[in-house]
């Protein structure tokens, strides 16, 4: 059985095990652009899912929609207040496509419904491209299945296998389903070994293994019920590769159930001894889990993907709200004037309930409309806040005023692109002991040339300092609600610590220690390396920072400009 | 469905502590707890409702006024005995609007009896009670300000389609969220009396045990809240007692001085830090059943109270709960 096979055959059970109980299990995480495969996985997921209540959301639907509200045609037409169920009042099956793009407010609200007393489950049919293009965490959390579809050829994507007999049978069989008292301790010990940190982790892998027993028509949860559970909840989570016991070399006789191991605590509950004989012991799991773990799992550590925040490294800024341009959000009640939009039908809806009872009151029985200054709603619209692009140029040494044209260069270019693609720059310099800020964030081309022309060069290499002010320009750059990304040009190594003073070991600490606050701030950017071959321990640098490395040397300052705005904008 | 024994709750001590501490004395102004997903934040909160006592309030008010007296004009009560009630625990979701925040014309009354009648939001049923906020770091800015506003007053007022209202509006305020969504404005931060970080336990054993409990109740709400009932009465029972003791509890002018040069030392801006800090020791005091105020009761809430006013600083990587435990064991040493 080829590899794709079996991942499909894992597809085909994790649809069968969510349609037994969706809201224990909480939903499945489907990972799959639009084609064959998905379209048979939903297939079958509708086929297993008849009869229970299924809903199709979409990201930007209202929280009316969701949770209900005043049904105003209704109200209107009986007279009374009638108020819509929402869809979410009833046990549901959410599917949502476009999980990707799902907000965080918008993910809070659908966790919060799963998390409620009503039994929801969700489907998240996520199409993202790229690896930081994904469903929001909150849901990923909450949800026990993750699938990923990505790479299945279509020759794998066979039409899923759905006995609906045999998962009614199953659903009946559930609620008696025995969880011999060892199996939580052993599924709450792989998941900590495999570096999950949750708590929701563990408890879901449990309902999966429920389920699978139930569906394999057994009343207690036996080994197989375990893998399932651990290949299917447990292994796609997984932040680090398990080590393996101390005892290695004894092994292929199955130790003995309960052995003490090394790298634990004595499992607790020892008077469960007899139930535990026959159920494998969290070594043997562990070995299982180790040949589940997806294989891109080492490369995904080493690149330290899991500390950043994912919202940071697509190319557009941060959203902000306001009432001039970009995606439109709902209106708000808000007053005539100034430069506010009004939405009419907004307003009018707003208005209508009270018609009956101003016309009552008001002295000109004969005005159609009776509008009150609080009816009056506002139009507001989401864009995306303006970049600040923040050079961090290394003056020092000889080759110093070469590379300083250089950036200038860039920066003149990149800001006379500025003006249709709204970005700031700001530049920042380096040398003897400490940095200065040349340029604040500005777009004005004038102000730029009248202040990058005399800027003397020389002296030592002062990093950290000028690592710092990047930090401070790009605090203050979000607190105007720009979006910073630092772009660092240097060829050398830090030997001028953070007080000025010439200190080759101290230089570098305080460098790192800086790079990694520039990471924490989730600040994107890049490093390049101007020198004429690459330096050593930038690259480390820059994996500190969180962004990526590029060798530049002898940049002009248009492959320079060209570099920055290719790695600042990935799309 | 019963909500989860708050005293089932696997370990996560400084979170539980908080939330008695201010169950013990209102004044304290609220809990925010920051932290990883899935380690029982919001399961915390709604376990408390359970040991809160009772409150006596006047059984129609829609504001649970404590006597006739305070029962806002605009309310028509026609139940006017004062009965016991629960401590209402309510629940403001990220998707309310302004108008069930704060209330708003009641659209039923205005369209069949052409009436201008008040229906009181979600700020007036929390008054003398607790408002809960999950995820409040995504909170929308015009409910953010709202908010601040009403905590900081105590008073809700309404001036909207003609209706000039306004009604007490006195309420724990508990936030939850991760921090990894977006952070807090400085302003709200301010108004959390104690600041709460949890994570997931590092224990095996602890984390077992979480699963087994969360298990068991999954399976059987009932049965496991009635296992877990003599629990949830026994610490009900002293917090009655410690709010009872609270009175007495006596704080030496060195305590005052330890209080103040930890402030000092950790640079808090205001006096908000030394206020909380003292009556949240005061209340743990309490709590423990002792006399007076002590340096260990000032160490052990130390933290939760002055974690969220200091200065941040990038450099830092450690953490303010690191700098306000480093600065602990200096002053007080």
């Amino acid at each position: 059985m080829s590899q794709a096979e079996a991942r499909w055959l894992n597809a085909n059970l994790a649809v069968a095990l969510f349609a037994l109980d969706p809201a224990a299990l909480g939903g499945i995480w489907l990972r799959a652009r639009v084609g064959p495969a998905r379209d048979r996985v939903m297939a079958g997921l509708e086929l297993a899912l008849a009869g229970q209540r299924a809903a199709r959301l979409n990201i930007n639907l209202a929280d009316d929609a969701l949770f209900g509200g005043v049904d105003l045609a209704a109200t209107l037409a009986e007279g009374h207040l009638v108020r819509s169920r929402g869809l979410l009042a009833d046990p549901t099956v959410m599917i949502l496509p476009m999980a990707e793009r799902a907000s965080a407010g918008f993910a809070a609200r659908l966790a919060s419904a799963l998390d409620g007393p009503v039994r929801h489950g969700l489907i998240a049919l996520d199409e993202g491209a790229e690896p930081d293009e994904r469903l929001p965490s909150s849901l990923v959390d909450r949800l026990a299945i993750h699938l990923d579809l990505s790479d299945i050829p279509l020759s794998e994507a066979l039409d899923l296998s759905i006995d609906r007999d045999a998962l009614r049978d199953a659903r009946a069989r559930l609620p008696h389903v025995e969880v011999p008292e060892a199996v939580i301790a052993e599924l709450a010990q792989v998941a900590f070994r495999l570096g999950i940190d949750s708590l929701r982790a563990p408890m879901q892998a449990l309902a999966v293994a429920r389920a699978s027993a139930a569906l394999s028509g057994e009343t207690e949860i036996e080994q197989s019920d375990l893998l399932t559970a651990i290949e299917l909840v447990l292994a796609p989570r997984a932040t680090q590769i398990p080590e393996a016991p101390e005892q290695e070399a004894q092994d292929d006789t199955p130790p003995e159930p309960q052995t003490p191991d090394p790298d634990n605590q004595p499992p607790p509950e020892e008077t469960e001894q007899d139930e535990t004989l026959d159920l494998p012991p969290v070594e043997l799991l562990l070995e299982a889990a180790r040949a589940m773990l997806p294989p891109d799992l080492l490369a995904r550590l080493q690149a330290g993907k899991a500390a950043r925040p994912s919202a940071s490294a697509s190319g557009s800024g941060a959203a902000k709200k306001g009432n001039h341009r970009g995606r439109p959000l709902p209106s708000r009640p808000g007053r005539i004037g100034g430069d506010a939009r009004v939405d009419l039908v907004a307003t009018l809806r707003a208005a209508a309930p009270w018609q009956p009872m101003r016309r009552a009151v008001a002295i000109n029985k004969d005005k159609l409309l009776h509008i009150r200054m609080s009816d009056i709603r506002v139009r507001r619209f989401q864009e995306t806040s303006d970049r600040a692009i923040i050079f961090v140029v290394d003056a020092s040494g000889s080759s110093a005023m070469a590379r300083l044209a250089e950036a200038k260069g860039a920066v003149e270019l990149l800001l006379g692109e500025a003006y249709s693609r709204r970005d700031h720059v700001a530049l920042v310099a380096f040398r003897g002991t400490g940095a200065d800020i040349l340029l604040p964030p500005t777009r004005s081309l004038v102000q730029t040339k009248r202040r990058l022309a005399g800027l003397p060069g020389g002296g030592g290499t002062p990093l950290a300092s000028g690592l710092k002010s990047a930090l401070e320009l790009a605090g203050l750059a979000k607190g105007k609600g720009m979006t910073p990304s630092v772009a660092l040009l240097t060829d050398g190594r830090a030997n001028v610590d953070l007080s000025g003073a010439a200190n080759r070991g101290q230089a570098a600490a305080d460098a790192s220690l800086m790079a990694r606050a520039i990471r924490a701030q989730g600040v994107p950017g890049l490093v390049i390396d101007t020198g004429l071959r690459p330096t050593r321990g930038l690259d480390g640098l820059a994996g500190e920072m969180g962004v990526p490395y590029l060798p530049l040397p002898r940049a002009d300052a248009r492959s320079l400009s060209a570099a920055v705005d290719a790695s600042l904008n990935p799309a | 469905m019963t909500a989860f024994p708050f005293s089932a709750i696997v370990g996560q001590d400084e979170m539980k502590r908080a939330m008695v501490l201010t169950a013990i004395d209102p004044g304290i102004g609220g809990v925010l707890v920051f932290g990883d997903r899935g380690t029982g934040k919001s399961t915390a909160v709604r376990g408390l409702a359970a040991l809160l006592p009772p409150i006596e309030a006047v059984a129609g008010c829609p504001v649970n006024s404590a006597a006739e007296a305070d029962i806002p004009d605009w309310a028509k009560v026609e139940d006017r005995a004062v009965v016991e009630k629960p401590t209402p625990v309510i629940d403001l979701p990220l998707g309310a609007t302004e108008d069930r925040v704060v209330g708003a014309l009641d659209i039923e009354k205005a369209l069949t009896q052409g009436q201008k009648a008040f229906e009181p939001g979600l700020l007036a049923r929390a008054n003398r009670g607790y408002l809960y906020i999950d995820e409040v770091n995504l909170l929308e800015d015009h409910l953010v300000d709202l908010l601040l506003d009403v905590a900081q007053s105590g008073q809700n007022v309404v001036e909207r389609e003609g209706l000039s209202i306004r009604h007490a509006a006195r309420f724990v305020l508990v936030g939850s969220g991760n921090p990894e969504e977006g952070e807090l404005r400085p302003q709200l931060l301010d108004r959390f009396g104690l600041s709460v970080e949890v994570a997931s336990p590092k224990d095996i054993d602890t984390r077992i045990e979480v699963v087994r409990r969360r298990d068991a109740y999954d399976r059987d709400p009932i049965a496991f809240t009635a296992a877990w009932h003599g629990e949830d009465l026994a610490l009900r029972d002293r917090i009655l007692a410690a709010r009872a003791a609270l009175p007495v509890v006596d704080a030496s002018d060195a305590i005052l001085r330890d209080c103040a040069e930890l402030c000092v030392a950790l640079g808090s801006d205001g006096l908000r830090g030394e206020l909380t800090l003292l009556r949240a020791a005061r209340a743990f005091a309490a709590f423990d059943g002792a006399p007076s105020v002590s340096r260990e009761h000032i160490r052990l809430v130390a933290p939760s109270a002055l974690r969220h006013r200091l200065r941040r600083d990038p450099l830092d990587e450690a953490g303010s709960a690191t700098r306000v435990s480093r600065t602990v064991e200096e002053v007080l040493a």
